[in-house]
């Protein structure tokens, strides 16, 4: 029997699979698709929130502060994308500036650092781009931009390098207590473990609902995003927020860690858990909010788009804390600020076992940190010399989009990649303009060589997405 | 010879695609000692390996060849002309020295990271296929969707299908070369559903890979949204009113696995603009004289890079014309300057070069906005030559010999493209 069995590995799972490895634990990540980090949180808008946005009085109000103040010390222990760009939320109207002046209020009753009113001249001085018709904004300096992708990929691999068992493919389907704890069934064999959290983001309803739990319920509200041309790279340094409504922090405009701007996300709400489209109104919508901010950014930059699910639940809160299935604890409804507040969720995750009963003991064979593969086109030129020098694979080219080398196609793979969008979503290679247009058959071949499989059993994201096909298929009406 | 790499050259053509060998012969033509071809790609022919079909060098070598036959005779020359071939090269970047001299900074697993000297340069890089991002389709992101050129590498290079139940976005050559090839390994190609009202691709195209193997094509239709969760299920297909967006009343979906994208070509231009080349807005690549040189002195252009071509042939000529002057040029020749400026009026999208000398003989390239039969091409009031017809698929060329020229008087020559009626009422 395990200790503990996490459900789902997206950031929240994963970052509390990396805390537990700290301690003597024996704890299993079970995730149903082929990778970590494949659902809502690869597409995350990437922010991590300065912490002055979500109400003090709430839970994600609490670990938002603190998560924000965790990512140093974890971007010291692990390689993953992060830098602190800042942020301004910006008004448009005079009628406009009491809320400003509310949210600085609310932020600095908080304990977010150095926020500060720019009025109208700081702001042209500072972001010149904008439009001209903004009048004031909050700036909020310990704002940052992740990606999530690379940081989850990278909380995984420190803990499973420290103890912690990682199953793909393994969605749980069905729960029942034993003596003890409690029984998950999945496609691999039932896991029995004494804890069983439950991180299982749009689908933690239902998972709670396995054991009859029907304590919140997760209400999907989609989010689309739009990738622009890096030509634009530069046009806007910090992060852009309207003023919030209800719903939603609004449409941003996000300049990523790797540089490239992204414009969204949308809010919708939507009963499809799997729902991931795009829609003409989703774009018009996006770029009509935008044009006003920023009117040198229109539709015709876009190089791609993509669209991901919130788990919003019904308490308008997170939901973490144990239920009356003992064993069973809920860490759901994790939306925005979720990837700011992973970390101290992960903490409090902790705190919330060891009130329940969970014997902590150090592991005494933990590592902190866990290097990850060096990104060409990141370093320096002396760095660049080093580093293809040591090994020649880092001087052939794959991507020519985004730069990226053979090297760093073999350290996603030694890195845990098993996918098209795995190599992708660790080196950017097919990220850039041309989409994969010319790096996907190479990147497809190395994933080949380097997993023992032929050429056109490489998949895009693992189940039914299949790349290509054997010609003798088609030929026999297969 | 094939991957030497010397420090300095007199001419340094980066990319190794037909424009980029025709640029190296053509240099070599000149009279110039040492030239370099860099190639990304292990093998140098550009995307002539992958084109297996037939109907290349029917213009330049009047006879009937394949892709991979075409870049072998190219190869060949350039081997026998003592021309440096390094491939699976990439170039990261160029730096123009105090001296205008330029020193080519290349990256690659046999050489490592070096700089390379070179008194010219010409720019051969070729051009990219537009993506699902660049027209926006509405709908999931399942694997299946790619373009022509991906599939097209599947299936002539990889010895694999990119699915069986086939629809294709787009009327580009490329598209329908690959309906042909597709149908002929035993796919189901399911229409070719075009945007515009009329085909992108060549008459010849149309005719041979689509009407002869009875695939339809529907004019002022597009994709309107594709559904699947892990891989392609069905598209939506529908009309298209004068806004280009879909009349969704009249939509209708088509069960398949894959959706081939044939959407248009962008000249690859990164490099470029990372010197700081003047660009045509409308071509998508630079601006050029009548020597092909770009606004950087000592830096010319050639091939898709420049703007795209219908036939490798005209490829070929045009390389051959951009080697020569850059080898001229690192010679230390220097031809007059152009003093004409084209301008493309009436029915004329772009025309390249941009400029003329009237010290010799031109060949101008340049395409239509809309279709139009009979018509009479008129350059300024020095030449009127009737045409059957244009299209926008098809480019014109045109040769303007230097006497001509010598009689203009004025900085701007006005092309326009004119109802034959219009046409004749003007002289």
């Amino acid at each position: 029997m395990y200790d503990i069995a996490i459900i789902g590995g997206g950031v929240v799972g994963c970052a509390i699979a990396r805390e537990l490895s700290r301690y003597r634990l024996r704890a299993v990540l079970l995730e149903r698709l082929e990778e970590v980090a494949f659902g809502t949180t690869k597409t995350n808008s990437g922010i991590i929130h300065a912490g002055h946005h979500a109400s003090p009085g709430t839970l994600k109000g609490r670990l938002e502060v603190r998560g924000n103040a965790l990512y140093d010390g974890l971007r010291k222990d692990l390689d993953f994308g992060f830098r602190r760009i800042g942020e301004l939320v910006v008004a448009r109207e005079e009628a406009e500036l009491p809320a400003l002046e509310r949210l600085k209020a609310q932020g600095e009753a908080k304990g977010v650092p150095g926020l500060e009113m720019w009025d109208r001249e700081r702001l042209r001085r500072e972001e010149p781009n904008l439009s001209r018709s903004l009048i004031a904004a909050l700036h909020a300096p310990t704002a940052g931009v992740v990606n999530p992708y690379e940081l989850t990929f990278a909380l995984i691999e420190n803990a499973t390098a420290n103890g912690v068992e990682l199953r793909v493919l393994s969605p749980v389907e069905a729960i029942e207590p034993i003596g003890g704890g409690l029984r998950l069934r999945t496609p691999g064999g039932p896991v029995e473990a004494r804890f069983a959290l439950n991180c299982a983001g749009v689908f933690s309803d239902e998972v709670a609902g396995m054991l009859g739990l029907k304590d919140f319920t997760i209400k999907p509200r989609k989010g689309e995003e739009y990738m622009l041309d890096k030509r634009l790279q530069g046009l806007v340094r910090k992060l852009i927020f309207p003023l919030p409504t209800p719903t939603s922090k609004g449409i941003l405009i996000i300049p990523t860690f790797d540089g490239t701007l992204m414009v969204g996300p949308t809010a919708e709400d939507t009963d499809d858990r799997l729902d991931m489209a795009t829609t003409y109104r989703g774009a018009d919508t996006v770029f009509a909010f935008i044009r006003r901010i920023c009117p040198s950014i229109t539709e015709r930059d876009t190089i791609t788009e993509f669209a991901g699910l919130r788990p919003v639940s019904d308490t308008d809160d997170f939901v973490i804390g144990p239920t009356r299935v003992k064993g069973f604890i809920n860490v759901a409804g994790i939306q925005s600020p979720g990837l700011t507040a992973a970390p101290a969720i992960a903490e409090h995750v902790l705190a919330v076992l060891k009130d329940e009963g969970l014997q902590l003991s150090p592991n005494p064979g933990f590592k902190a940190r866990t290097p990850g593969t060096p990104h060409f086109a990141a370093l320096d030129a002396a760095g660049q010399e080093r580093l293809v020098a040591a090994d020649p694979r880092f001087g052939r080219v794959v991507c020519r989009c985004e730069l990226v080398t053979e090297g760093e196609v073999h350290g996603a793979i030694d890195h845990g990649a098993r996918t098209l969008d795995g190599v992708k979503f660790r080196t950017r290679a097919g990220m850039g303009r041309c989409q994969g247009g010319f790096c996907t058959s190479r990147c497809m071949d190395i994933l080949a060589e380097r997993l023992g499989k032929r050429f056109h059993e490489v998949t895009k994201r693992g189940a039914d997405s299949w790349l290509a096909l054997p010609m003798a298929d088609a030929a026999d009406g297969h | 010879m094939l991957g030497r790499l010397e420090r300095s050259y007199d001419v340094v053509v980066v990319g190794g695609g037909p424009a980029g060998m025709g640029a190296a012969l053509g240099a070599r033509d000149s009279g110039t000692g040492r030239v370099l071809i860099l190639d990304r790609e292990p093998d140098p022919g550009g995307i002539l390996l992958q084109c297996v079909h037939s109907g290349f060098g029917l213009h330049y070598f009047k006879e009937e060849l394949t892709g991979p036959e075409y870049a072998e005779r190219f190869f060949t020359k350039t081997i026998d002309r003592d021309i440096d071939v390094v491939p699976d090269c990439y170039v990261s970047g160029i730096a123009v020295d105090s001296d205008g001299s330029k020193r080519v900074r290349v990256m690659s697993a046999a050489a490592g990271l070096r700089a390379v000297q070179a008194r010219s340069v010409v720019l051969a890089m070729g051009c990219r296929e537009r993506t699902r991002g660049a027209i926006r389709i509405p709908g999931t992101r399942p694997a299946g969707v790619l373009t022509a050129g991906l599939a097209q590498k599947l299936v002539n290079m990889k010895g694999c299908l990119p699915g069986k139940r086939i629809v294709i976005l787009g009327s580009g050559d490329i598209g329908l070369i690959m309906a042909r090839r597709l149908t002929l390994e035993g796919c189901e190609v399911l229409g070719v559903f075009e945007v515009m009202p009329y085909s992108n691709g060549l008459t010849r195209n149309v005719v041979q890979c689509l009407e002869d193997f009875g695939i339809p094509l529907h004019l002022s239709t597009t994709v309107a949204y594709i559904h699947g969760r892990d891989r392609v299920e069905k598209v939506t297909v529908a009309p298209v009113g004068p806004d280009f967006r879909p009349d969704m009343s009249r939509a209708r979906d088509i069960p398949c696995d894959t959706l081939l994208l044939s959407i248009g070509l962008i000249p690859e231009n990164e490099l470029s603009q990372s010197l700081g080349i003047k660009l045509d807005e409308i071509t998508g690549g630079p601006e050029v004289s009548s020597t092909l040189e770009t606004s950087m002195p000592g830096v010319y252009a050639c091939g898709n890079v420049l703007h795209v071509h219908d036939l490798v042939d005209f490829v070929t000529n045009e390389a051959l014309l951009a080697g020569r002057f850059a080898g001229e040029r690192a010679q230390g020749i220097r031809r007059p300057a152009d003093n004409i400026r084209i301008d493309a009026g009436d029915n004329v999208r772009y025309c390249v070069p941009h400029t003329l000398s009237p010290e010799r003989e031109h060949t101008i390239y340049m395409r239509c906005k809309r279709a139009m039969k009979p018509c009479r091409l008129r350059v300024g009031n020095l030449l009127e030559k009737k045409l059957r017809f244009v299209v926008p698929a098809e480019m014109i060329m045109l040769k303007i010999q230097p006497d001509l020229l010598e009689k203009f008087q004025g900085d701007s020559l006005r092309i326009d493209i004119v109802p034959e009626s219009e046409g004749e009422s003007g002289v």
